[in-house]
């Protein structure tokens, strides 16, 4: 066999002093970095199998492992970076196209750190949220464009709505990519803080039924696991047309994960690929969206908003129209730091726009054509803390959906491998040896947590601002200001620069 | 001797000049007449003396005042005892939004209504202890912020569609006691505190103001001794101590 | 006139006099209750409206025009012979008050608008017409502003104390039955005319006190419907928020208030259910239209006036009734300056509006 070029990302340090050799870092890493050697009384590593995922580190009862970078200097070359030069040794050796876990963490501007949020200094008092109301409810669904009253009757039957409590809900992500207790861990959290999970294109288990209040089931190109009782099951249908990890291709999950559980809910034979295909078949143009749309309403007699999650794109503003006027109660745009299980690096970390710039241009050209308060709009990709949530809604989302955020507050410790399927923490594995630590109660408890906490750090930026219900913040763009942004970038997020 | 001042057509400069001469002379009793909406009426006075005021003194009367009695023959309006530091205000009538807004001490009573916010970060410290007594009801935000003091609310004049406090009474209450005579939905109030019984000593307190208040207004004591009235205080001290995680 | 693009918070002083009745009377008591309330403005805004000043063109619109040179005035007043009949065109009557400094060119016309032109347009309705001839002034044609459009009706405004710019305007002169005043405290100096309150749009009339943070969530909701908020003040969304609910959506006026500033959904849910899903209903539908912040505001209407303060009354309102007539003032003293005892004092509660219509 020829030489692999291939080394180690991580070294790992063991402080023999104080180890009590328990053998936990032994037993629990998926990855077999760690051995030990009965004859010698002493521990072993295989460096390269680490993938910096920090389980040993964490349970270890005596802080005694330390995760270094593999000291490894490349000649210092700006052009052909160490990981290029990485990249090109594993495709010269495998031939294949190069695999990656989660979104994009290439270096690309991140707006949303470029956006400065207001506050009211005597002309408007600010609002203190810890004793005076501060409404955060929100509803998605489609707006009727006028309304008749008669005495206190509204005559116009008013569409299918979402009501959430707070404009946070957790992303679609399937059981398949992610275990069942990581699902069952965000269905609970969503139940407790009256919000709604996403099936992602999995299916929906039987043990899912029962959160059916808070669940959005999605209808994917590869329409696993749909079936009258997966759409009548949810409160609203999502179809996912793309994803902002990988704009433009399909899915594909490895036969490896459809164990039976999975197999049964994506009712797919037993450890066959789960392929998803690029487009949906039935759509190739905008008016077979509208013919999808009403199917599904047609199959849930018109009882359910239907929504459609699409990646952000170059065009996306005059997609986003046509999916308004298609019929969808409301869009899901995924920005193209959106996470994924796995998706070809290539795609992740080149293709689609970041979701501030989509977003703004959505919002505005919906406002052009006098449409945007008949349809709902969510945004998702990168939304990684409760700020990022306010710009978002002031930049005229109506709700964001959380990924990788939500699977962090689980114990994701961003490590990228989850279409490995050792997830050491559980989440992003079918395995039961490593399922079974993810306890979903836990879980359910650490992602209402995260919930709760940016439900308050919201509500404190919202009272400085004077706000004290959310509708009042959608679109309210006058509230932010940008720094460090030219003059088309402004122009495009339809926000003054601080100062002005 | 008293000494009677015309307010008509002064501004609250004007005014405030002739005020605080006489109280430098060391009248006893100053009467001000045609009072209307002259600002800040005994802000800032310290003293013995009596303020008669005949009108509607504008906003902030008797604002960061201590020690002064002012008695006024008609309604206050905004900002009424403002950080009052002691001293006693007697309102003949109604008070607009945030009377006793930090009270420190003295005591405030109105014979009408009072509006939002009334009493709202009433404090004490050591031995002082604000007092404020509202003959009818109050708007929302009854006792926001509460830290210390006293309040009492009578009720008496409603009307069968009035309620005796607004909403989000005693939000973010975290000191002091309030009295609401009868009985008031759970969901009045605040989520920082809650309803208790009433003690001996409670009443003892009760009857101490209720007396000082049936004598200022001409009010019989007995309409409110066969009433029963609702103790509101806060769960603790800190009601936010769980809010916040280190960085 | 740059400073349209400026948008500019400030804090006032409001108050309203009302005769139900419809009988008529002079701008003195007006002039003389907000002059009480000097503390509550700084001298750089100050203004009125007036209904039923104008009884023998009350067939009319009556457009107040702003133009800051003569070429303004050309080209609108050859805008105007294109789209309307016009019956009079005046200069606005003045004195000539020390304080009042630098006024623009003021002129007033009285208007029919042109049949055949609406006939032509894809306009269906008048008052649709003539709101896109307003808005078209003053997107359009630089250095003019038309700030009052309706009809037996008026708006008086300028840089100065109120009680200033009503001497300017001889208000005394004018007699009508419903009579709004503003002072204002605008925290910074544009030293602009069409900056003052009040702010109208055919009959209807905004003062307003306070500062809206909604108004960038309200401005973009009302530009998707032919609005074009060239002021950027708070207040022009206030206007145009209730022209759009009543005139445009047909809705009642107090349903308009259920959604400026709807109940808290805690209260909602308190309600009986037909109650509850007739408020829910609104607040989904317009949830853009809510107006937050703090607000005391009086609407003045052809057949009425309203008064109403935001959710959690953030800035003072009192009202009163005595007789025939109907008062509300951001100071209850501003009341009784001109109406020393009236029958009954009280104030409303956040979001509880005081509606007067006319009796007829």
């Amino acid at each position: 066999m020829a030489l692999s070029f291939k080394m180690p990302e991580f070294l790992i340090k063991r402080q023999v002093e104080t180890c009590s050799k328990c053998l936990l870092c032994v037993k629990q890493c998926a990855n077999k970095v760690h051995y030990y050697d009965e004859k010698n009384d002493s521990f072993l590593t295989a460096d390269e199998n680490c993938v910096g995922c920090h389980r040993c580190a964490v349970i270890c009862p005596t802080r005694s492992i330390y995760i270094l970078k593999y000291p490894l200097e490349f000649r210092r070359n700006a052009y052909w970076t160490e990981e290029t030069i990485k990249q090109i040794y594993k495709q010269a050796e495998s031939g294949g196209i190069l695999l990656a876990g989660t979104g994009t963490d290439r270096d690309y501007p991140i707006y949303w750190d470029k956006i400065l949020i207001n506050a009211s200094q005597v002309t408007n008092p600010s609002i203190d949220p810890l004793r005076e109301p501060m409404e955060l409810k929100t509803f998605l669904g489609r707006r009727p464009k006028a309304i008749t009253v008669e005495g206190k009757e509204i005559k116009e039957e008013i569409p299918p709505k979402l009501e959430l409590e707070v404009p946070i809900m957790f992303a679609a992500m399937s059981f398949g990519a992610i275990s069942l207790n990581a699902v069952k861990s965000l269905a609970k959290a969503a139940q407790k803080k009256g919000t709604y999970y996403n099936t992602g294109e999995g299916g929906l288990h039987r043990d899912l039924y029962q959160y059916g209040s808070n669940t959005t089931v999605q209808v994917a190109s590869g329409r696993f696991g749909v079936h009258p009782d997966y759409l009548n099951a949810g409160a609203a249908i999502e179809i996912k047309i793309g994803q902002g990890a990988k704009p433009g291709i399909g899915g594909h999950l490895p036969g490896e994960k459809v164990g039976e559980e999975v197999s049964k809910t994506r009712m797919i034979p037993l450890g066959s690929d789960a392929i998803s295909p690029a487009p949906h078949h039935d759509i190739y143009s905008i008016e077979d969206l509208r013919q999808l749309i009403f199917s599904l309403k047609e199959a849930t007699d018109y009882k359910k908003p239907v929504g459609v999650k699409i990646a952000a794109v170059h065009n996306i503003a005059a997609i986003a129209s046509g999916i308004a006027r298609a019929g969808a109660d409301f869009i899901v745009i995924d920005g193209f730091r959106g996470g994924t299980g796995a998706a070809p690096q290539r795609t992740r970390d080149n293709v689609g726009i970041p979701i501030e710039l989509a977003l703004a241009a959505v919002d505005s050209r919906l406002r052009d054509e006098s449409i945007r308060n008949e349809v709902s709009l969510v945004v998702s990709g990168g939304i990684r803390n409760s700020a990022d949530v306010i710009k978002a809604i002031a930049l005229g989302a109506d709700a964001v959906y959380i990924g990788t955020a939500a699977l962090i507050a689980l114990g994701c410790h961003m490590c990228q491998k989850c279409y490995t399927g050792k997830c050491n923490w559980g989440i992003a594995t079918q395995d039961p040896q490593l399922t079974k630590r993810l306890d979903p109660e836990i879980g359910a408890q650490r992602a209402a947590n995260l919930i709760k906490a940016w439900k308050h750090e919201i509500k404190d930026m919202l009272g400085g601002m004077g706000i004290n219900a959310i509708e009042s913040l959608r679109g309210n763009r006058l509230m932010l200001r940008g720094i460090g942004l030219t003059d088309t970038e402004l122009k495009i997020l339809g926000i003054k620069a601080a100062g002005e | 001797m008293a000494v009677s001042i015309n307010y008509k057509g002064l501004n609250f400069r004007q005014a405030g000049e002739l005020l605080k001469k006489a109280a430098a002379d060391g009248e006893k009793q100053i009467n001000l007449f045609n009072v209307n909406g002259q600002r800040y009426i005994a802000a800032g006075l310290k003293g013995n003396f009596f303020i008669n005021i005949h009108g509607t003194p504008g906003n902030d009367l008797a604002a960061y005042m201590d020690g002064p009695e002012i008695f006024v023959m008609g309604n206050a309006q905004d900002g009424c005892c403002n950080t009052m530091n002691s001293g006693r205000v007697i309102i003949n009538g109604s008070v607009g939004d945030i009377a006793g807004y930090a009270m420190r001490g003295g005591e405030l009573f109105i014979k009408g209504n009072a509006g939002y916010r009334t009493g709202i970060h009433m404090k004490e410290y050591g031995d002082t202890v604000p007092v404020l007594v509202i003959g009818g009801r109050t708007g929302d935000f009854l006792g926001e912020y509460m830290a210390g003091g006293i309040i009492i609310v009578l009720g008496l004049g409603m009307e069968p569609c009035d309620e005796i406090v607004g909403n989000f009474c005693g939000t973010g209450m975290h000191g002091g006691v309030m009295y609401i005579r009868g009985k008031i939905n759970p969901h009045k109030l605040g989520k920082e505190v809650k309803s208790v019984e009433m003690e001996e000593k409670d009443y003892i307190l009760l009857e101490k103001y209720l007396k000082q208040f049936c004598a200022y207004f001409n009010e019989s004591l007995h309409i409110i001794e066969e009433s029963s009235f609702q103790k509101i205080v806060p769960f603790n001290k800190r009601p936010y101590g769980n809010l916040y995680t280190p960085h | 006139m740059d400073s349209k693009n400026f948008r500019i918070p400030s804090g006032c002083s409001i108050c309203g006099i009302m005769n139900k009745k419809g009988r008529v009377f002079s701008g003195n008591d007006i002039i003389q209750s907000i002059a009480l309330m000097h503390e509550r403005s700084n001298g750089l805004g100050g203004g009125f409206a007036a209904y039923g000043i104008y009884p023998e063109y009350k067939n009319y619109y009556a457009f107040h025009l702003f133009y800051s040179d003569k070429n303004a005035k050309e080209e609108t007043e050859h805008f105007l012979h294109q789209h309307f009949d016009v019956i009079l065109g005046e200069k606005i009557p003045t004195r000539k008050i020390k304080s009042i400094k630098n006024p623009p060119l003021i002129w007033r016309y009285f208007l029919k608008p042109d049949s055949k032109r609406i006939l032509l347009s894809d306009i269906e309705e008048e008052n649709d017409y003539v709101f896109s001839c307003v808005m078209k002034i003053n997107t359009y044609i630089k250095g003019a502003y038309v700030f009052s459009s309706g009809k037996n009706m008026g708006a008086f405004k300028g840089v100065g104390y109120p009680e200033d710019i009503g001497d300017f305007y001889r208000l005394d002169e004018y007699k009508g039955y419903i009579w709004t005043a503003h002072g204002r405290f605008p925290t910074n100096t544009p030293g602009w005319w069409g900056g003052a309150h009040p702010f109208t749009l055919l009959d209807w009339s905004v003062v307003h006190n306070g500062e809206i943070s909604s108004y960038d969530t309200n401005r973009r909701f009302l530009e998707m419907y032919g609005y074009k908020c060239a002021l950027q003040t708070d207040t022009e969304v206030i206007t145009y928020t209730f022209d759009y609910l009543v005139r445009k959506q047909g809705l009642s006026l107090e349903t308009a208030v259920k959604i400026v500033a709807p109940p808290f959904w805690s209260e909602i849910e308190r309600l009986p259910k037909k109650e509850a899903d007739f408020l829910r209903t609104l607040r989904y539908v317009y949830s853009s239209l809510l107006i937050n912040g703090p607000f005391s505001i009086i609407l003045g209407m052809s057949n009425g006036m309203l008064a109403l303060n935001d959710r959690i009354k953030l800035r003072p309102l009192t009202a009163a009734v005595h007789g025939e007539f109907l008062y509300v003032a951001s100071e209850e003293s501003a009341i009784r300056e001109i109406c020393p005892q009236p029958h009954r004092v009280w104030a409303p509660k956040g979001g509880e509006p005081v509606i007067g219509f006319l009796e007829k």
